[in-house]
Order: structure tokens, then C-alpha cells, then sequence
């Protein structure tokens, strides 16, 4: 950001932002807020009640309560009050976020959610591994799609064979 | 003496050779995904919540019994061998855990964590069968007003014992109870957060909250934020305990329970506060105090012992009232609506075999975990080696692959990853995730409750408050409320009393 520094006032805005970003999550809250409640009253609930308590009633409480939430959130955050980011085993906070990799495996999860119907489980499910452990950083083009295909192929067995829980077999399956 | 023979019963559901090779199959996937880096209990259980699918009720449930507790045993495995606790339960077994592995005694506090798993889970449990009959009974006699009271009471809990903010463990209750709103309104069949999609109008599993939740939030969480060198395990042997250990440990392993049976009853959070309870009293009794910080045998003891036993003491308010206090019971309690079996008072009288067959294998799948994992102990450290890529790749694939199962629709792995991204977002803001389960989880059930209770009332308000039950626990939570004024009034006039 060294390189906008004759317009001083975008990059303060910019980091202003960033640090105020969980001013986000109020928005959210608000915009899910208006939701449950515009979704409540426009419910046709005549012909529906029956005891003074009808379907409206919770769904109204919980938008009210969301919007509620989502201000005083807001105010938390301008006051200076931060949720803190959970730690873990293998994680690193002192890393910025590495949004490509969410990203990618984001877009490894889609791709096997429209895949598992037409190519079958054990196709998709090797290539969500296989493409799961690429986004995270693997490079072994030797190794990891075979234990994508055994992990897969194996769990679709124990499943759909052993456990009694039916996975899609696709045309693989056909052929053996 | 009427619980006594129908544990008896339970023992012989329990002890049929089917349902010994679940709870030891259990047992034993429990312990290994539980013994891997970032897998605690609660994902644990969410993700082998799919293997049970295909069993009738009674084996899926023994061998959830042995997942869950070989889930707690292998979450302490990874604290003390790899000092970075997968979940707040197992951090205090990591501060003198680790420190005695660095010292060379890694198999001494493997096995006085196992020890502290063995008793505290014989006595909590032997604790539940004794008291869960008598609690079912008393609670059979309880009515709308007093559960809608008790769900109202475990959402205070969940969001104001837990965490640092309150604000923020409110958001994530509501985002949990409109979660829950999705799908036809039970009493009137009014769709509500459909919009129009026949995909919503049976509203979203639990299961599906869950493990997107715990698994898939957790999983972009890390990579987002994946430590490119990460710790290294030290290597252990077979566990054992010398005769010196032993005289240090017994004494701890009973208290645990003492502490621990209680505080798992409760919705305050589950084993978080009763281990360290447990860690600050075994420190303060110890004859080695100056051993405590690097490495005392009895604050892995005792602290491990109180965990087991507060898991007990969670199944005793699930199973009797339907109310899950922490995150495993949460899922739990998913999986017995799986089978559409409704855990409450009314459990014991309907479903007897399953609930005592339960229980029986409890004790069976204590003896299982003592018996299996200490001498595969070795080969359990040798799981923390899983490079990271594939372990986080692992964790996605089997989430698919339970969310698919629920339904066999392609559409849920959709509405699994838009929950994953919330998870995500919620583990980046801070937002506690137990109170957004909790919410999915009971919220529709305390709506029906309210709703009922007014039915009764005709509509008056003071239908919620017409039990001595019921005022009792608003008392509690008017309490819970006001505790940071409270505390803060009780620490202003001690100075000046």
C-alpha cells in the first residue's frame, strides 16, 4: 500500500475498515434480520393459526432479537471491543489470511457437489481429496491421487457395501 | 434396585457379540480420529456420525458410546504429546502432560490419562445410572411451561457462561434458532424461510449444521490460516505406571469424578471449567508442588479423570430432559432424532433397551479403551505425523460424504458448505459455534413447548410461569444475567466490609 501515499485519505479509510471489519458481521446480522422478519409478515397465517400462539410469533422475536444483536454489536466494535479469532493446533494468527486456498477449496467442495450425481462417488470423491489436498499445499503428483483413489474407492465400499449407507457408484461402478 | 436389573438387561444387549464388535469398532475410530491434530471430540463425533447410518438404533448408539469416549481419551493424546490441545477440555492435560513427555515420562501420563478416563468414566457412570431413573421420574411430571423454562435456561447458559462475549454468543444463538426456523412450522405446517424451494420445506438437518459447523468451518478455518511448520510429536512407548506413580494418581482419579459428574449436568460448558476446577485443587492438595508447571503426574490425573466423569454426567440432562449441555451431546442428540427417538423423561419407559443398552455399553467400552489403547498408544502417536494437506483433505471429504448420506441429495453438500463458510466466518469473528448448535438443535423444539404451554394458558403469559418449577429456573437465569453487576457489587463492598 506504500505506493497510494498522495492520497492519503483511501488508504486510512481502507485501514479503517479493515480493522473495523467485523462491522460486517452486524450487516449480516441486520440483513438476516429484515429477512426472518419481512418473511414473518408476509405470511398468510389466517386459515393456519390455531392457539393464540401462531406460526409468526418466534420467527418475529428472533428477527427483532437479530436486529438488537446486530446494533449492539456494532457499538461494541466502534467502542473498540474485537471477537477473537480462534486459535488451534495447526493454526498460525500471526499469518494474514490465505484467501486463495479457502477459495480453491471452496471451489473443490462445489465441484464434487455437482459431480458426485453424473460421474458417481468414488470419481468425485478422489477428486475432492485429491484437489482438497493441492489447494492446501501438496505437490506429491506421484502419490496423492493414488491414496485419493483408494481412500475413495474403499470408503465407497464400506459404505454403500459394508455399512449399508448408499452412495451414488456412477459409471465406474457400472463398468466393474 | 428396579435400575439394577434393567442394567443387568442392558449388560445382555450390550455383551452380544454384534454389539461388542460396534462398540470395540467404536472404541477404536473413535480413539483415532480423536488422536488426530485439530479433530476434538465434537467433529469427531459429527464426522462418524455417517458410519452408524445403516445399524438399528441400539449398535448405532454403543458404538457412538465407544466413539465418544475413545474421541476424549485420543483428544488428550495429542495435548500431551504434541502440547496443542484440539479443544478447551484438553488444555489443562497438555500443562503438565507435556512437559512430562518432554522429560521422557510421555508414557507415564498417557497412562495416568487413561487411568483418569477409566475411573472417572466408571464412576460418572455408575453416578448415571443411579440417579438418571430417579430424574426421568420426577421429570415425567413436568410440563410445557417448565421445559420451554429449561431450553430458555440452557440458551442463557450456552451464551453467557461461555466465552468472552456475551453480545457475540447471542449472535450466534440467533443465527442457530433462524437456522432452525427453516422448514414447515410444526403445529400449522406453515412454511417459514422457504422461499418457495421444496429443498428448504423440510428444513435443514441437524447433522448438516453440524458437521458444517464443526468440520467444514473448522477445516477452511486452519487452511486459511495453516501453520507451515507444524509441531513436533514425541515418540512413546507402551504406557505404564510404577508403584510410586500409582501413589500419586489413585487419589486424584477418585476426585475427579466429585468434580467433574456435576459440572457435566449442568449446560456451563461441559469439561472446560470442571478440569481446570480439578487441575487448581490437585495443585493445591499435592505433596509436589513444586513439581506443578513442569510436569506433576497428578494434574494429568485428576483433570483427565473429571472430563470423563462430566461426559457421564452430560448424558444424564440428555437423556432425561433432552437437553444437551456441550457439543458432543448437541450432536448426540441429533443422531437419536435421526432415528426419531425424542430423549426425555419418557425414554426410559419407551425405549428401555436401547437407553440401558446404552448404559451397559458404557462400561463395556471403558474396559475396551483401557484394554485397546494402551498398548496401541505407540501406534496412536504415530497418527500425529498425518501431513496436514491430507488430514484437512481427509476431514472435507468424509463431511461430504456424511452430508450426503443424510439425504443422498447433491443439493446438502451445497447448504454444507454455505454453513462451513458461516463456521468460518464465526471462528474468524470470535463468535462461539456451541451456542449456534444449541440453537438449531433446541429451538424448534422450545417454540412447540411455548406454543403448547400458551395453548394450556389461552394465551395468557402467565402460563409460563404458573409451576414452582418453572419460577425456580427463571430465578436461576435472572441470576446468570445479572452475574457480571452481581460480581462486580460483591468485589466493590468487600473493601469496604
Amino acid at each position: 500500500m506504500s505506493s497510494t501515499k498522495s492520497t492519503t485519505q483511501t488508504p486510512d479509510r481502507r485501514a479503517w475498515l479493515r480493522e473495523h471489519s467485523e462491522l460486517g458481521v452486524g450487516a449480516l446480522l441486520l440483513v438476516i434480520g429484515v429477512l426472518v422478519l419481512t418473511d414473518a409478515l408476509t405470511m398468510d397465517v389466517d386459515i393456519a393459526q390455531r392457539g393464540p400462539v401462531g406460526p409468526t410469533t418466534v420467527p418475529i422475536a428472533v428477527g427483532i432479537g437479530l436486529l438488537v444483536v446486530a446494533v449492539l454489536l456494532a457499538f461494541d466494535v466502534l467502542r473498540g471491543g474485537r471477537g477473537e479469532a480462534e486459535g488451534g493446533e495447526d493454526i498460525d494468527l500471526s499469518e494474514p489470511s490465505d484467501w486463495r486456498t479457502v477459495l480453491l477449496l471452496a471451489g473443490v467442495f462445489l465441484a464434487n457437489a455437482v459431480l458426485i450425481g453424473p460421474l458417481g462417488f468414488p470419481i468425485s470423491g478422489a477428486l475432492l481429496f485429491w484437489g482438497s489436498a493441492y489447494a492446501l499445499g501438496s505437490r506429491r503428483v506421484d502419490r496423492d491421487p493414488l491414496i485419493a483413489a483408494v481412500l475413495s474407492v474403499v470408503t465407497y465400499f464400506v459404505f454403500n457395501n459394508l455399512l449399508g449407507v448408499p452412495l451414488p457408484g456412477g459409471p465406474l461402478m457400472g463398468v466393474l | 434396585m428396579d435400575s439394577l436389573n434393567s442394567l443387568l438387561d442392558g449388560f445382555g444387549t450390550a455383551l452380544t457379540p454384534i454389539n461388542l464388535l460396534w462398540a470395540a469398532i467404536g472404541v477404536l475410530l473413535g480413539t483415532a480420529i480423536g488422536v488426530l491434530p485439530g479433530i476434538g471430540p465434537a467433529m469427531a463425533v459429527a464426522l462418524l456420525l455417517p458410519v452408524t447410518y445403516g445399524l438399528e438404533p441400539t449398535g448405532a448408539f454403543i458404538m457412538f458410546a465407544g466413539i465418544y469416549y475413545g474421541a476424549m481419551f485420543g483428544g488428550s493424546t495429542t495435548s500431551i504429546l504434541l502440547n496443542t490441545p484440539g479443544e478447551s477440555a484438553a488444555v489443562v492435560a497438555a500443562i503438565e502432560g507435556n512437559p512430562m513427555a518432554k522429560a521422557g515420562r510421555g508414557a507415564q501420563a498417557l497412562a495416568a490419562a487413561a487411568g483418569g478416563h477409566f475411573a472417572g468414566g466408571m464412576i460418572g457412570t455408575i453416578l448415571l445410572v443411579v440417579l438418571a431413573p430417579t430424574v426421568a421420574e420426577l421429570a415425567v411430571d413436568i410440563g410445557a411451561p417448565d421445559y420451554f423454562a429449561i431450553m430458555v435456561l440452557a440458551f442463557i447458559a450456552v451464551t453467557s457462561v461461555l466465552g468472552s462475549s456475551r453480545i457475540r454468543g447471542l449472535a450466534s444463538l440467533l443465527i442457530g434458532l433462524t437456522l432452525g426456523l427453516v422448514g414447515l412450522d410444526q403445529m400449522t405446517g406453515q412454511q417459514r424461510l422457504t422461499f418457495g424451494s421444496l429443498q428448504l420445506a423440510d428444513g435443514i438437518d441437524v447433522v448438516i449444521v453440524a458437521v458444517g459447523l464443526f468440520a467444514i468451518g473448522e477445516a477452511l478455518w486452519v487452511a486459511a490460516h495453516l501453520r507451515r511448520s507444524s509441531g513436533d510429536a514425541i515418540p512413546v512407548g507402551r504406557p505404564w505406571l510404577a508403584r510410586s506413580d500409582v501413589k500419586r494418581t489413585w487419589k486424584p482419579w477418585l476426585r475427579g469424578p466429585v468434580i467433574g459428574f456435576p459440572f457435566g449436568a449442568i449446560p456451563a460448558g461441559g469439561a472446560e471449567i470442571p478440569t481446570f476446577l480439578s487441575y487448581v485443587t490437585e495443585k493445591r492438595l499435592s505433596k509436589h508442588q513444586d513439581e506443578f508447571g513442569k510436569g506433576a503426574i497428578e494434574g494429568v490425573a485428576g483433570p483427565e479423570s473429571a472430563a470423563s466423569a462430566s461426559a457421564a454426567g452430560t448424558l444424564v440432562s440428555m437423556l432425561t430432559l433432552g437437553l444437551p449441555t456441550t457439543a458432543v451431546a448437541a450432536v448426540m442428540l441429533a443422531a437419536f432424532q435421526q432415528y426419531g427417538i425424542q430423549p426425555g423423561p419418557l425414554l426410559f419407559e419407551r425405549e428401555p433397551d436401547l437407553v440401558w443398552g446404552l448404559i451397559a455399553s458404557l462400561f463395556v467400552g471403558m474396559v475396551l479403551l483401557l484394554a485397546l489403547n494402551l498398548p496401541l498408544a505407540p501406534l496412536w502417536a504415530k497418527l500425529l505425523r498425518i501431513p496436514r494437506p491430507y488430514l484437512y483433505a481427509g476431514i472435507l471429504f468424509f463431511a461430504a460424504v456424511g452430508a450426503y448420506a443424510v439425504g443422498g441429495e447433491a443439493i446438502d453438500l451445497v447448504i454444507l458448505l454455505i454453513i462451513g463458510l458461516i463456521g468460518f466466518g464465526m471462528r474468524r469473528y470470535g463468535l462461539p459455534v456451541l451456542p449456534a448448535v444449541i440453537g438449531v438443535i433446541l429451538g424448534p423444539a422450545a417454540e412447540q413447548q411455548l406454543r403448547r404451554a400458551l395453548q394450556i394458558s389461552d394465551g395468557s403469559a402467565a402460563g409460563l410461569v404458573n409451576t414452582p418449577f418453572s419460577v425456580t429456573v427463571y430465578a436461576v437465569i435472572v441470576v446468570l444475567l445479572a452475574w457480571p453487576w452481581l460480581k462486580k457489587l460483591i468485589v466493590r463492598s468487600r473493601p469496604a466490609a
